[in-house]
């Protein structure tokens, strides 16, 4: 029998968890490290030995072997991901299944019944802009009727910012993740102020929303045909070296988008009302790079479903009630939790009472690794976690301890260059206790009113808990230790 | 990833080509890994780029295009080096990988102190990491050595308060893996030549222990080492590794370790009385050893056929004896023999009060044999009714479970056993009080300094009462220790206690001082 034990009588290099004067004792006579340790799980027992059961094991064919070697596939799939915008046209034509009677919304799945002030009011312009309702009564009336089908972006690998509508004319982007041949589709982001993501949907929004799809649309078709698609991934790279974090602040990533598409614009084939229009509507937009951005993340991110044994988180959403994650074992099921508010700063005239739990898929961006989790290498927008840039990087710098490794496509110019954090991973939530952080606008909760703040919000821990008793149950047996 | 070679032999220099598909890099990181990719040797020429159509004509122009370059699109990175040799042209492109994987700068030192939260994130930090040292609330902690485990470190577990099942489960995974689980509740361990948890500064040398209690460890490595022996390793196994159901699975697997350690020359195992069946298994491993083993079940009382090379001793004292006989191969110089103490006989009932649970039970063992029954809280046949009052001859562990909630260990915190010490001292009926005290690391930096004031005390409030009162201590030690036996002896002396060689001596003695005493015996038993 040849026993690893035998390593010992080298000496012990001793890892402490527990009493810090064992680990004083120790650094006495051999090279030890402390563990700044917390109970795994939240304090509950039972998480922590689910964690523990799950975790990554060094002897080859093990459970534990076999999720590192999914989650570091699932984070290559990330690293190799390139997502580029190939097309752009209406929803029915995109989407795969998307019918004249389909809505698509953020979020887990959520009837009409329980969706939230902004969602409702969201889904009311819709409806009123496909002239399937000439009234905001007729238009509750035919939501509420059991015509309409409401399914989540996620479920047609689509993602909508805030109460992210999406009905069958509205014009998608269509991005292909060229590695991997898979598809994402996301709308063009309207603006600040009174938007339909809000559930604002008075004449000017419907208006607008028009315009975008008879003007904009072909203008931004036009675009994409002559420069051969539109290489997203480079851009978020180029925008996170500018202050952005590619969520809350994209304003980096618009200019790029702006100075790549103004001088295509301009020497084309448009006339020249369009040309006007658009150059003003982009070069007075600092938003309009959020929904590529997204979907991007989602392009990049849809690779990673159904890896088997993998742990790592495939989508982070939320309808404005609950809050939802995926697990790339778990296929499509949503782990969910009551919707929080955010933590933030309000525009005058609006507080916490106003504001609408938290709400938008944009939280895709986090769980493709930027957002909130490169928040150190965007100084600019700090004012929202407490003013101080050290602040920034503690909340960067702790998403690396719940990720898989790092994406060096994405790196931060104000930490060393290191690459972005990557690849969530429910075991290393669960055992640190660390919650994703989320960079989000606040939307009012009436619909109707728009954003009324920005802050910072941690994924609520009962989602976590839930997927985590999930992979317990899937990849281990009983209640033992071992399992 | 693709890789090529473009031989160009009539040149001599060969060209290799590296396309990362997806990554980009920003120019300044660009020009940064370019720079250190120069810098290399056998390296004529470098260049790392974005794979744009304009960088693709700087590549044709500089020589180094070829099909892998004209591959790569706007969003890859190439690497094209021009180098002297394939193995130059080969090293230059794995350094890119590697500078690619790396961060440009380790962040300023001193502005974060790194944090570890997990026992993964400590392992793979620490290079060779061999060893967890777990003291978290029992409810956690076999979770955390499920964790250590996988990351294939054996495990020392000091807590307690684990379940039993869980113990079974954590042992049968070290035993697959070929790693020790020490504990849980293992108090004592000496690891290639490192002290953990409660344990002692002791001479290194050819003696390796396994025992399944900690004082009774560090009171068999203590006098091995102040009789001249040395000790290679010593594990503990937590005190229910003897039990029927965990079935000795750390003591076996201890024992297998030390027979393969070439620094162990003779093997003690300490323990109280395992199961029957285990007590077997163990003999007949030990007898398999190529090694001598020195075998203390404390109060075994089954008789086992005799095995080679299998030495058994009925005390630890007799343990450390035979242990230091076998490694020295001469009658080593022990301490103060017992005849030498001159002691006055007196009256009263013995009280035992101690911090160390194997310390009690080989008191008790001395003490019944002479005194007959003595009550404890060690479930021994005369059960205290109440561990906090005495009845009669009395041997108390302070250190159970039942005194120990929500206080720290009587080896740490003397608060609580000064206080019924001077409670014992004060009743006329005691005529011998019985201590352990015991050092080393983890204990309390200063034993005396707790208990020779209230020894003072006691002693003289017994004068003035015209009462005869002695107090014995066993004290557990080495000269080499923080606190050093010798010194703290000395104290001890000064303050009017008789300090013993060893814990059975200090029994022996105790109960000397209480000669003339009737047996009260009321149960059977051989004497």
């Amino acid at each position: 029998m040849t026993f690893a034990a035998a390593s010992l009588k080298e000496g012990p290099k001793v890892v402490n968890i527990g009493l810090k004067s064992f680990f004083n004792d120790a650094t006495r006579f051999t090279e030890a490290v402390h563990i700044d340790w917390q109970p795994p799980g939240w304090g509950d027992p039972e998480l922590a030995r689910m964690v523990a059961r799950l975790a990554d094991d060094a002897s080859p064919d093990s459970l534990g072997a076999k999720i590192v070697a999914a989650n570091l596939e699932a984070l290559d799939r990330i690293r190799s991901a390139r997502p580029v915008v190939v097309d752009i046209k209406p929803a029915r034509e995109a989407i795969p299944g998307m019918t004249e009677h389909t809505i698509l919304h953020a979020g887990p799945p959520i009837e009409w019944a329980r969706m939230c002030g902004p969602m409702r009011g969201a889904v009311i312009g819709a409806l009123m802009y496909e002239g399937m309702a000439k009234s905001v009564d007729e238009a509750e009336r035919l939501a509420g009727s059991g015509v309409i089908e409401f399914a989540p972006c996620h479920s047609r690998n689509a993602v909508g910012p805030m109460a992210g509508i999406i009905s069958a004319s509205m014009p998608v982007w269509v991005l292909r993740n060229e590695t991997f041949g898979n598809q994402a589709f996301a709308t063009m982001n309207e603006g600040w102020g009174r938007a339909l993501r809000f559930g604002a949907y008075d004449d000017k929004v419907i208006a607008r929303l028009k315009w975008m799809e008879t003007r904009l649309a072909p203008a931004m078709k036009y675009l994409i045909d002559q420069t051969q698609g539109i290489d997203i991934k480079s851009m978020i790279a180029q925008a996170l070296q500018m202050g952005d974090e590619c969520h809350n602040r994209d304003i980096a990533a618009t200019n790029l988008f702006f100075k790549m598409a103004a001088p295509v614009l301009v020497k084309g084939d448009l006339d020249i009302g369009t040309v006007q229009e658009v150059v003003s509507f982009l070069g007075n937009h600092e938003h309009f790079f959020l929904n590529l951005a997204m979907a991007a993340s989602k392009a990049s991110l849809v690779p990673l479903q159904d890896i088997p044994y993998s742990t790592i988180v495939t989508a982070i959403a939320r309808s404005g009630v609950e809050v939802g994650i995926t697990v790339s074992s778990l296929g499509g099921e949503w782990f969910t939790e009551e919707a929080t508010v955010a933590q933030g700063l309000y525009f005058p005239g609006y507080s916490e009472a106003d504001a609408n739990p938290d709400i938008g898929d944009s939280a895709i961006t986090e769980t493709g690794g930027i957002g909130a989790f490169v928040m150190g290498a965007a100084p600019a927008i700090v004012q929202f976690v407490g003013g101080t840039s050290e602040e920034a990087m503690r909340l960067t710098r702790e998403m690396y301890e719940i990720t898989t490794g790092t994406n060096d496509s994405y790196r931060l110019p104000t930490m060393a260059f290191i690459g972005a954090p990557t690849a969530i991973d429910v075991r290393k939530v669960v055992e640190t206790g660390i919650l994703p952080i989320i960079n989000t606008g606040i939307a009012h909760k009436e619909p109707g009113h728009g954003l009324v703040g920005a802050g910072i919000v941690r994924v609520p821990k009962g989602t976590f808990e839930k997927a985590i008793r999930a992979l317990a149950a899937k990849f281990t047996k009983g209640s033992g230790l071992q399992g | 990833m693709f890789y090529s070679n473009c031989d160009q032999r009539w040149l001599k220099l060969v060209v290799k080509t590296l396309v990362k598909k997806g990554s980009y890099q920003d120019s300044v990181a660009l020009m940064r890994i370019s720079r250190q990719v120069r810098a290399s040797s056998g390296i004529k020429q470098a260049s790392v780029m974005m794979a744009t159509a304009q960088n693709k004509e700087v590549l044709r122009e500089a020589g180094l295009f070829n099909e892998l370059a004209a591959s790569a699109g706007p969003g890859d990175m190439v690497v094209a080096v021009e180098a002297e040799s394939e193995e130059a042209g080969s090293a230059a492109l794995t350094l890119v990988e590697q500078v690619l994987a790396a961060p440009a700068a380790p962040e300023a030192a001193g502005v974060q102190t790194p944090r570890y939260r997990t026992v993964a994130a400590g392992a793979g930090f620490l290079k060779g990491a061999n060893l967890a040292v777990i003291s978290v609330p029992g409810v956690y902690a076999a979770a955390e050595a499920l964790k250590a485990l996988k990351n294939g470190l054996n495990v020392f577990l000091f807590s307690d308060n684990v379940p039993l099942k869980d113990e079974i489960d954590l042992k049968h995974f070290a035993h697959e893996r070929g790693l020790l689980v020490m504990g849980p509740d293992c108090g004592t361990a000496f690891v290639g030549g490192i002290p953990l948890g409660f344990a002692n500064a002791v001479r290194r040398g050819g003696i390796g222990l396994v025992g399944a209690s900690g004082t009774g460890l560090q009171e068999v490595m203590s006098l091995i080492d102040r009789w001249g022996g040395g000790v290679s390793q010593a594990f503990g196994t937590g005190g229910r590794d003897l039990s029927e159901r965990v079935g000795g699975a750390t003591m076996l697997d201890a024992l297998g370790v030390l027979s393969e350690d070439p620094g162990t020359r003779v093997i003690v195992l300490v323990s109280k009385p395992p199961a029957p069946g285990v007590a077997r298994a163990i003999l007949d491993q030990a007898a398999g050893v190529s090694k001598l083993v020195v075998v203390c079940f404390l109060g075994y009382k089954v008789h086992y056929p005799d095995r080679r090379g299998v030495f058994l001793a009925s005390t630890l004292e007799e343990a450390a004896q035979t242990a230091v006989f076998l490694e020295q191969g001469r009658k080593p110089e022990l301490g103060i023999p017992d005849t030498a103490f001159q002691l006055q006989p007196g009256r009263g009932y013995l009280r035992g009060l101690f911090s160390g649970g194997t310390l009690a039970d080989e008191a008790l063992l001395v003490a019944e044999g002479r005194l007959g029954d003595v009550f404890s809280n060690l479930g021994g046949a005369a059960k205290l009714e109440n561990p906090y009052h005495s009845q009669k001859n009395t041997i108390v562990d302070m250190g159970d479970d039942e005194f120990t909630v929500g206080r720290p260990h009587p080896m740490l915190d003397f608060s609580y056993r000064v206080e019924r010490f001077l409670r014992e001292a004060g009743d006329p009926e005691v005529g011998v009080i019985l201590m352990d005290v015991v050092l080393g690391f983890g204990s309390n930096p200063d034993p005396a300094l707790e208990l020779a004031p209230a020894i003072v005390d006691a002693l003289n409030q017994a004068r003035f009462d015209g009462r005869d009162l002695k107090i014995v201590i066993s004290l557990v030690g080495t000269d080499s220790d923080p606190q050093s036996y010798r010194a703290q002896a000395e104290k001890f002396r000064a303050a009017g206690a008789i300090v013993a060689s060893t814990n059975a001596q200090a029994a022996r003695l105790a109960v000397r001082l209480l000669a003339g005493q009737t047996k009260e015996r009321t149960t059977g038993g051989a004497n």
